[in-house]
């Protein structure tokens, strides 16, 4: 028992010195539906990413060309570690480029 | 301000992802947006609630600005007392003057219009340069769906059944909005981020002005509200469509409506899709409709035109 720091020893409060360390922690497992995004249908409106609550679509500096020969400069990715698959995404898409698949693990 | 647009919104993220808040949460979206709209040079103090839980379970946190918490009454005072103690280090020259550092105190509905009430009363009343937001989510849900000052008429909550007897909230939801502009402060506004340009518009305002602003966001809450996670901004939007909830702010006295809505949609499509209001009967739906009927009369008046039209007919 002596072995156990005192409140002495304690940082006073609650400190938590490490900005933004939830990404340790990933809410994956809450997701029974999982979005996928048809880059050819995507028109980089931004409104998926806008909406996101956890914020788990990234917008990346990635160009993309699509069949049709459009060229986008970004591209909107899900980061799987973190949705929940709540589907405002895929609810909110003007050209529902989002589809909700079930999840299989 | 007309120039801003979704592509304008920063793409740094100062909410990290991992938060426990629900599936489809209406608060997430609105501190996301918040954070980004208000910048780094923020100090944050949170009253207990939803967001304050959910993003804060140590040893971790999901915020990345300087953020605390201390309890459920008290956001209000606290954010006076870091904004005075800014203006103490400015005044022994450890802080430089021309660094601005806005301190935003954040508050639920129970933290706000119930608890937390007087201590918000204090700081509009002795004027410190505070940004007040509240995220108005209709009941204390955090602890599981208890009714608030802000529970809408005939709402279910776990404290309000709905039965033969009771049906659901028989109180009013209280004007929060009208008790901060008695105050006599220079900016108050209401906003939802389903509108999320003049979501931006407005919070930077609030930032900008010296002075205690205040701003209500709507935030809805899919347990609570009982509706589908991916109908929360489908909800945001059908709440600005009917008229039960309107986007205007204050700005030294001066009225504006920002979301004009020249038809209204009949009230019955926004509680249609909530489950707390499933027990509604027909002369209830009523009821509600002539009270949103007689506020938006009310908003017209202050606007001094009709900005918020008629009910549609089907």
């Amino acid at each position: 028992m002596s072995s156990l720091p005192g409140w002495r020893d304690l940082p006073r409060g609650a400190t938590i010195t490490e900005p933004g360390s939830s990404v340790k922690y990933k809410t994956a497992s809450w997701r029974v539906m999982r979005p996928v995004i048809d880059q050819e249908k995507c028109i980089r409106c931004r409104i998926c990413w806008t909406y996101c609550p956890e914020p788990a679509i990234i917008e990346l500096d990635e160009p993309y060309t699509t069949k049709t020969g459009r060229t986008f400069k970004v591209t909107y990715s899900i980061d799987y570690d973190y949705c929940k698959g709540c589907g405002i995404c895929a609810e909110e898409c003007p050209v529902k480029a989002i589809t909700m698949v079930e999840e299989v693990r | 301000m007309s120039t801003f647009t979704i592509a304008s919104i920063p793409r740094e993220e100062l909410l990290a992802p991992g938060h426990r808040m629900c599936q489809g949460c209406g608060a997430a979206i609105v501190m996301r947006h918040l954070l980004k709209a208000l910048g780094k040079n923020i100090i944050v103090a949170h009253a207990t609630g939803c967001v304050e839980v959910t993003t804060t379970l140590y040893p971790e946190t999901a915020w990345r600005v300087p953020w605390i918490h201390v309890a459920f009454e008290n956001a209000a005072a606290v954010a006076s007392g870091i904004e005075a103690a800014l203006k103490s280090l400015k005044k022994k020259g450890v802080l430089s003057y021309e660094k601005r550092v806005k301190v935003v105190a954040i508050g639920g509905d129970g933290g706000t219009v119930d608890i937390g009430l007087q201590a918000l009363s204090g700081m509009l009343e002795r004027g410190h340069d505070v940004l007040y937001v509240l995220y108005d989510n209709e009941a204390y849900m955090n602890t599981g769906i208890q009714r608030s000052g802000a529970t809408p008429l005939y709402a279910w909550t776990t404290t309000t059944p709905a039965g033969s007897v009771w049906r659901g909230e028989w109180r009013r939801k209280k004007d929060i909005i009208g008790i901060v502009k008695a105050h006599g402060v220079p900016y108050v506004a209401t906003v939802n981020f389903a509108y999320v340009t003049d979501f931006y518009a407005k919070l930077r305002k609030a930032t900008e002005i010296e002075g205690p602003t205040f701003i209500h966001a709507y935030s809805p809450c899919v347990p609570g509200w009982r509706y589908e996670p991916h109908l929360t901004v489908k909800i945001a939007k059908l709440a600005v469509q009917t008229g039960i909830w309107v986007n205007y702010e204050i700005e030294k006295g001066t009225f504006r409506v920002t979301t004009p809505v020249p038809k209204r949609l009949p009230v019955e499509e926004y509680l249609k899709v909530q489950g707390r209001f499933a027990h509604l009967t027909k002369e209830e739906v009523e009821t509600i409709q002539k009270l949103v009927d007689e506020d938006v009369e009310y908003i017209n008046k202050l606007a001094g035109a009709t900005v918020i039209g008629p009910v549609e007919k089907k």
